[in-house]
């Protein structure tokens, strides 16, 4: 029960699994690894839609968990939603091991703008924080600038900083050191 | 702080039900989910949810409407927020017309339900706050059994409600049926703690080991009978006031683990192995003295100066007589309510007696004989005939002792009593000594009394 897991779901630049195997390991008290790329699971594709469905995505990797995973973090290109909301920047297990965060509304493109992997990566990193953060039981952090901070549209990502807020960051540390038996 | 406000989301669909309990559980809030309309209706008979999500179209009888319709009856200030896949402008009126906050249509922007959940919720706040504020009003009100014209009373209650904000420890003192117990209700709701649970414990009603599992609470198996984990009233009164009555009563055992909860607001349960942190803030109560009783060796003295933070002291009721009339009056409006039975209020010379005996059981005891009085009475008026019993306990409750003094010392007080007693006037007085006027005119004269 000590690695942390990354895996694409589907295709993902190799660029970005770098962006946050590096961001990992200088956040989380875990050797970070890399799992072989996992296919969009069968089904999940709503046509009406046009989205995939977090809950199938979320599933299939829960399935290929390794047994030594403290956490598993899905990424990947689709864009995602649940039957209730329009989109999710990504979802996680409140408390649990595994987390998925969505590419496709965190690149300028999908708004209509050119390119620009600076601001990718910050977002992608941000959002990884927030998963991984809700993975470790922090629930939503009303100070805006916080990693924790619910973004219901990308502004609100930018708004972020890569970072938790003291509140936050504190309770992370203690459930890490619950989570790793020991300090961190 | 968000999990005060439980959300219930209602629908058939389990990846609708929890995806979205999954969104909002990032949130903060609690969210149980319901797969129909009638699993629904359970639920919300055992919680008061503040926001319920419910699908429209639901199959096996029940759908959206109705089951709003039927959660409405049973709360009538339930938010449902009414969800639909296909909107229609009949459905929408529909559902507005039979008491739905919201309409939506799914799937729905993220912010659009984060801000109409924000939105409800702030509403639910007020809503509590102000049925707060009405039960203090209330409750206020209701304590005019501790509002009192005595000085003393009311720098009691005044310290009450200076100490009622604070988490230091309370001790209240006064004989038995000195309204100990209200005192302490005044404290703690009065307080910011107002809305949480007011859990009271009678020490001294229970034996050491029962007194024991009723504090802390006791795990499955941890004596013969108990049956299932319990949770002792310590748990019970987290976040909110204990209240420990008798205190001076419990066991050397007791008063160990006592001091231990009291240090490090912490306990084990019976039998327990886990640590149970709990934040209650103590008032205890006791008609003992306290101060004299650790001298004897039977209270820890660690343990008395843990409960004697602040310390409220309540005279007994014979030390305020001015608070008789006050009390008898207000005892005679109520019971009489109670009991159904129409009394006008209580005659003077029913008054004197009153405010005469002593009370050993105090304010207590003040309104059992009231209560019996009206029982009894048989016209609209309490008389002094009501309360014949009590005169007799009023003799034998303290026989005259005859002072060791001059016979003539002994006149002069018995003519001093007798015109006290009415008002000056020397025919009643003569009268009442069994004397002729003009006896008693040479009487005052030569014990010098003035009239």
């Amino acid at each position: 029960m000590n690695n942390l897991y990354i895996v694409a779901v589907g295709s993902v630049a190799s660029e970005v699994m770098d962006w946050l195997d590096s961001a990992a390991a200088e956040w989380f008290p875990f050797p970070v690894r890399r799992l072989p790329s996992l296919a969009i699971p069968e089904g999940s594709y709503d046509a009406a839609r046009q989205q995939y469905q977090s809950v199938a995505v979320m599933k299939a990797l829960a399935q290929t968990a390794p047994r030594d995973a403290a956490r598993l973090l899905g990424v990947t290109e689709v864009d995602l939603s649940i039957p209730m909301l329009t989109f999710l920047f990504g979802q996680a297990q409140l408390g649990g091991p595994v987390a998925v965060v969505s590419l496709c509304r965190l690149r300028q493109e999908f708004y209509g703008l050119p390119a620009d992997d600076g601001l990718l990566r910050e977002r992608t990193i941000k959002e990884m924080l927030h998963e991984l953060g809700h993975t470790f039981g922090l629930t939503h952090c009303s100070e805006p600038q916080c990693a924790m901070s619910l973004a219901t549209h990308v502004d609100r990502v930018d708004a972020k900083r890569e970072r938790y807020c003291a509140r936050c960051g504190t309770q992370l540390a203690h459930r890490l050191g619950a989570t790793n038996g020991g300090s961190i | 702080m968000k999990g005060v406000w439980p959300i219930l989301i209602v629908d058939d669909e389990e990846v609708m039900c929890e995806s979205m309990a999954a969104w909002l559980r990032e949130d903060g809030y609690r969210v149980d989910t319901a797969a129909n309309g009638r699993k629904a209706l359970e639920f919300a008979q055992s919680t008061d949810y503040a926001i319920y999500f419910v699908d429209l179209k639901m199959p096996g009888g029940m759908d959206g409407i109705e089951t709003m319709i039927e959660i409405r009856r049973l709360r009538a200030d339930a938010a449902i927020i009414i969800i639909t896949a296909y909107a229609t402008v009949d459905t929408a009126i529909q559902a507005m017309k039979e008491g739905a906050q919201e309409y939506i249509v799914k799937p729905c922007n993220p912010q659009e339900i984060s801000l109409l959940v924000s939105r409800i919720l702030k509403l639910k706040k007020l809503q509590r706050e102000n049925a707060i504020l009405r039960k203090k009003i209330t409750r206020q009100y209701r304590h005019s059994d501790v509002v009192s014209k005595n000085p003393r009373m009311e720098e009691i209650l005044a310290l009450a409600r200076e100490v009622a904000s604070l988490r230091s420890t309370v001790l209240i003192r006064g004989e038995s049926g000195t309204g100990k117990e209200l005192v302490a209700r005044a404290i703690h709701y009065s307080g910011d703690r107002a809305d949480k649970p007011f859990i009271t414990v009678s020490c001294a009603a229970l034996s050491e080991t029962l007194l024991e599992s009723e504090l802390f609470g006791y795990e499955k198996g941890a004596f013969t009978g108990a049956g299932a984990q319990t949770k002792g009233k310590f748990e019970l009164a987290n976040s909110g006031t204990i209240f420990l009555d008798e205190i001076g009563d419990i066991s050397p055992k007791l008063q160990a683990d006592l001091l231990r909860v009291l240090q490090e607001r912490r306990f084990y349960r019976v039998g327990g192995g886990e640590e149970i942190q709990v934040d209650a803030r103590v008032i205890t109560a006791t008609n003992k003295d306290l101060a004299d009783e650790v001298q004897q060796g039977r209270f820890r003295d660690d343990l008395y100066y843990r409960v004697n933070v602040i310390e409220i002291r309540i005279p007994p009721l014979r030390e305020r007589r001015e608070d008789i009339p006050l009390l008898a009056e207000h005892f005679v409006e109520r019971i009489g309510h109670e009991l159904g039975k129409d009394i006008g209020g209580i005659s003077e010379d029913a008054l004197k007696l009153l405010i005469e005996y002593d009370w050993p059981g105090n304010v207590r005891e003040l309104q059992n004989v009231i209560e019996r009085a009206i029982v009894t009475c048989h016209n609209g008026m309490l008389g002094e005939c009501d309360f014949a019993w009590l005169e007799q306990r009023l003799g034998a409750h303290e026989p005259w002792k005859v002072p060791d003094v001059p016979l003539s010392e002994l006149e002069r007080q018995a003519i001093i009593a007798a015109l006290e007693r009415k008002q000056g006037n020397v025919k009643e007085a003569a009268a009442a000594l069994g004397i002729d006027r003009s006896t008693l005119y040479d009487k005052l004269k030569r014990y010098e009394i003035a009239r």
